[in-house]
């Protein structure tokens, strides 16, 4: 006889687990629909949205699946219409508390976990309709906006702010309709230990939490094309998504499976990308005429540049000519330039920036 | 970094030595803090009270430049405790003998005096760090930037192999590069010792490789450093010089030597996105396209080759890197292929003469997955480096001497300046500082000091200060604050155009690097008045109307 150790049954089908793995990772894996709204895999089960619950055999009342451990033996029932009903009903109650509005997610990013979940469970939000908890945030940082009308006390910004990034900037104030989110002594992400990062943003299944930038966007006409890429900034390198329309950069938002970062960025990757779309940018090669940087053709500078290091390569050998490589630039631009050096050049004259 | 950033959450210690990661490498300090999190022991070795002190087991303020006396200490400390690993020296290590009694002189006392870290706190450490089942070190500029940059790289591997830590997860000693592709850069060849994939240029094996596949003859000496390079411009041994993406005259120690150096140039070709104060003296500027606007690869810190994919187009007529060098070796009338129809064939190449590249193309490094070595195209990547043994045999223990820094306070130059970045500033600013709202958050450079030399200077938060070395003076706001230690204040190099730090730092250099000792400047300190059309009113900005801004 087969033993029974990390076997379990989900919705009639015999399953395999591993010891450790929660009802919820079990379940999904095997491609049933639990829905879930204060789960994040990157964070603790915490079990307050209550959407996650299924039946367990033997037990008389539904349990959460994100905090209950598989175990042997299990028999577990995921979409019958008990668990339908209170998922749906307890959808209707987080969208009643919800503005009716235009979720700005929704329309700036993608659909929001909630108004897709809204969608799925096929609710709306009008059987409970009631006040609506006017908690927003006036917060004049440059980056984070805070609209907490639309907040769920999920706490996965406050989860993922002491669990990931450890600055425990923001925490859960308040009891009941008086709940909330906020920095000690209540004042501004400046004011507080928030470095800016924007994990929050990213990890609330709302628009209760927005990236400015990306604030608006939703309304310019013109398809939002996606582009994985990797950080800019230091050595770390972490996997980013480039939002671009037309051609034109709008927005980052992080890989949630980036093999270095896990969808965690800084203030820099996530939000400084936007020196691409600088003005100043340089448009045209220069050349110095009369001591003034004049633009001039591709033609007009390679010929001018080709002449001139001939002549230096002539006139006073190959050890007469140096480069230096970007640290920063791809590195394909660098291959070449060492290239050039060694085999057009005939030295070994070249180096880049990590000496200063 | 002998191992990937990943496993940096299930080390049992982390010391971490003169780097300020969670204002530098923000998202490798979540792993370290998550690795706390888990129960791991954290030690951060640093003259200032950095943010990652708050989730420190222990705080080792050590003074500039004392690097080695401390490690060496730790060393002799496991020694004497009987702590070291000695099954894996009997197996892979030599010169243990010989370090031993090297290390006699290096009492707690001693490094104590030296470093000013307590005996007792030191100590601790080297039993922390001996004791875990697996420890790694995480360093950046703090131990490479000085004139002993080496030894100091030295005594940190020298606690490694002493202990077996290097060769196994989650430990090592980890260099976390500050930029996003300079490993990529040297591992591209970009280094005046070494082809593409770190082959030497004075083996006549790699001579030969190479000359078989541009098919012209290699120079058989190896090129001098990006440092005496500029020293070689303003003696004028160097007439041209081509730099791409690097603002030299702002990020380069001594901003007059180095604005000579440059000036000195018969031409000066300067490939870049913007006209920075380096494009601003060139005979040559080419219009770089962005990041975002081409496809290609990055290395990052953890020797992973990661693709990077065009979502927008370059303004104008700016155009990739790599395009733009092929199109000038093309017109140079030179017998070497330079006909490249994409950033593709490009890596190609680099990965056919490249035997840590060797099993990569951009199909394998879609998912970034793989960090090199990967020498074929079936090779899983080498996450950690030196598993089972080390490429030149034994690892051999380094006899290190502490070498004070080449400048010390006097009285007339009486505090030690350190530089470093600032979280929301990158480097020269060119980036961040261009970038919405990030103005907003740090509008101008400041200079850090502790308020017990701050009182003695009759200083308060917000005054203006003097700034001098032998080099040259400037003036700059003052924060007081207890993060520097006393005798030591602290400036970042982020706002070149209003406080250019630069000009007092010391372009003394590790004699084997050529890297120079940024990290320690003897400067003066004085009040002066605040200067008029100054500060943060005035903070440039490059694109008033760029998106973001609130």
């Amino acid at each position: 006889m087969m033993s029974n150790e990390n076997r379990m049954t989900i919705d009639g089908a015999e399953v395999t687990f591993q010891p450790g793995e929660t009802v919820l990772e079990v379940a999904r894996r095997q491609g049933a629909f639990v829905p879930t709204l204060c789960y994040d895999e990157r964070l603790d089960p915490y079990g307050s949205c209550r959407l996650c619950v299924v039946e367990v055999e033997g037990r008389r009342l539904p349990a959460s699946s994100c905090t209950l451990k598989a175990e042997s033996g299990m028999e577990i029932r995921t979409g019958s219409d008990p668990i339908r009903k209170m998922q749906s009903t307890l959808m209707e109650m987080v969208l009643s508390e919800n503005p009716d509005d235009e979720c700005p997610r929704c329309r700036d990013i993608g659909t929001c976990e909630v108004h897709d979940l809204a969608e799925k469970l096929d609710v709306g939000r009008e059987r409970f309709l009631g006040a609506i908890s006017n908690a927003s945030k006036d917060d004049s940082n440059p980056f984070l906006l805070r609209d907490y009308d639309r907040c769920i006390s999920c706490y996965r910004c406050v989860r993922i702010c002491d669990e990931v990034e450890a600055d425990h900037a923001i925490t859960m104030t308040g009891r009941g309709w008086n709940k909330g989110i906020a920095t000690a002594f209540d004042g501004g992400l400046m004011d507080s230990d928030c470095t800016l990062c924007g994990q929050c943003i990213y990890t609330c299944p709302t628009g209760a939490l927005a990236d400015k930038k990306m604030v608006g966007q939703g309304e310019i006409p013109g398809e939002v094309e996606v582009t994985r890429s990797v950080c800019p900034y230091c050595g770390t390198g972490c996997s980013i998504n480039l939002h671009s329309r037309d051609g034109k950069m709008i927005g980052v938002t992080p890989v949630l499976d980036g093999p270095v970062n896990e969808g965690a960025l800084c203030v820099k990757g996530q939000f400084g990308f936007d020196f691409v779309n600088s003005g100043d940018r340089l448009t045209r090669p220069l050349i110095r005429k009369n001591g003034e940087l004049t633009p001039v053709s591709w033609d007009e500078a390679f010929d001018y540049t080709a002449q001139k290091l001939m002549s230096v390569r002539a006139d006073h050998g190959p050890k007469a000519f140096y480069a230096i490589a970007s640290g920063r630039a791809p590195g394909e631009g660098s291959y070449m330039l060492q290239k050039f050096t060694r085999a057009v050049m005939n030295s070994n004259q070249v180096d880049n920036c990590s000496r200063g | 970094m002998s191992n990937s950033i990943p496993e940096i959450e299930d080390a049992k210690m982390m010391l971490c030595v003169g780097t300020n990661m969670t204002e530098c490498h923000p998202i490798i300090a979540v792993r370290v803090k998550k690795a706390v999190r888990k129960g791991a022991k954290l030690y951060v070795v640093d003259p200032r009270k950095i943010p990652l002190t708050e989730y420190a087991d222990g705080h080792l303020p050590l003074k500039l430049g004392s690097d080695v006396a401390l490690f060496n200490a730790m060393a002799k400390v496991i020694i004497d405790e009987g702590l070291e690993d000695k099954e894996y020296i009997e197996e892979r290590v030599e010169g243990f003998e010989e370090l031993k009694a090297h290390l006699q002189p290096f009492t707690l006392e001693y490094a104590e005096e030296i470093s000013g870290v307590p005996a007792e706190l030191i100590r601790e450490c080297a039993i922390e760090y001996a004791k875990a089942e697996s420890a790694g070190i995480y360093y950046t500029l703090g131990i490479t930037e000085h004139i002993c940059g080496v030894s100091n790289v030295q005594s940190l591997c020298n606690l490694a192999l002493i202990t077996g830590n290097l060769g196994k997860k989650s430990a090592g000693v980890n260099p976390l590069r500050g930029q996003n592709n300079i490993q990529g850069a040297g591992d591209c060849g970009a280094l005046p010792n070494n082809y593409p994939g770190f082959q030497s240029v004075e083996d006549p094996a790699c001579q030969e490789k190479f000359e078989k596949a541009w098919g012209v003859p290699m120079d058989p000496k190896k090129g001098i450093t990006k440092i005496a390079a500029l020293d070689h411009a303003v003696d004028g041994r160097i007439k041209a010089m081509w730099i791409c993406g690097e603002n030299t005259l702002v990020t380069d120690p001594d901003v007059k030597h180095t604005t000579k150096a440059l000036e000195s140039l018969d031409f000066l070709v300067v490939q870049d996105m913007f006209l920075t104060d380096t494009a601003k003296l060139a005979d040559v500027v080419f219009p770089a396209a962005a990041f975002t606007e081409v496809d290609g690869f990055f290395t990052n810190s953890d020797r992973r080759v990661q693709r990077i994919r065009k979502a927008a187009n370059p303004p104008g007529e700016a155009k990739p890197d790599w395009w733009i060098i092929s199109q000038v070796a093309q017109r140079m009338e030179t017998p070497v292929d330079f006909e490249y129809q994409s950033s593709e064939e490009v890596f190609a190449e680099l990965a056919a003469l490249s035997p840590i590249y060797a099993g990569l193309t951009y199909d394998r490094i879609e998912k970034g997955d793989l960090s090199w070595p990967v020498p074929d195209k079936d090779h899983p990547g080498t996450p950690v480096l030196h598993e089972g043994e080390f490429l030149n045999g034994k690892g051999k223990l380094q006899l290190l001497d502490y070498v004070p820094p080449s400048e010390n306070p006097d009285e007339e130059y009486p505090f030690y300046l350190t530089t470093g970045r600032r979280l929301p500033t990158y480097h020269s600013n060119t980036m961040t500082g261009r970038s919405g709202g990030f103005r907003i958050l740090v509008p101008n450079e400041w200079l850090e000091i502790h308020p017990a030399d701050s009182d003695r200077l009759g200083l308060v938060d917000g005054d203006w200060a003097r700034i001098k070395s032998r080099r040259g003076e400037v003036i700059t706001r003052v924060a007081v604050t207890r993060t520097s230690p006393r005798g030591t204040v602290f400036m970042s190099f982020a706002f070149p155009e209003e406080v250019m730090t630069n000009f007092v730092t010391n372009p003394e250099v590790d004699p084997r690097t050529e890297t120079p000792e940024f990290k320690v400047a003897a400067v003066s300190i004085e009040r002066v008045e605040a200067p008029s059309g100054l500060g943060a009113e005035q903070a440039l900005r490059a694109d008033p109307e760029g998106p973001g801004l609130v």
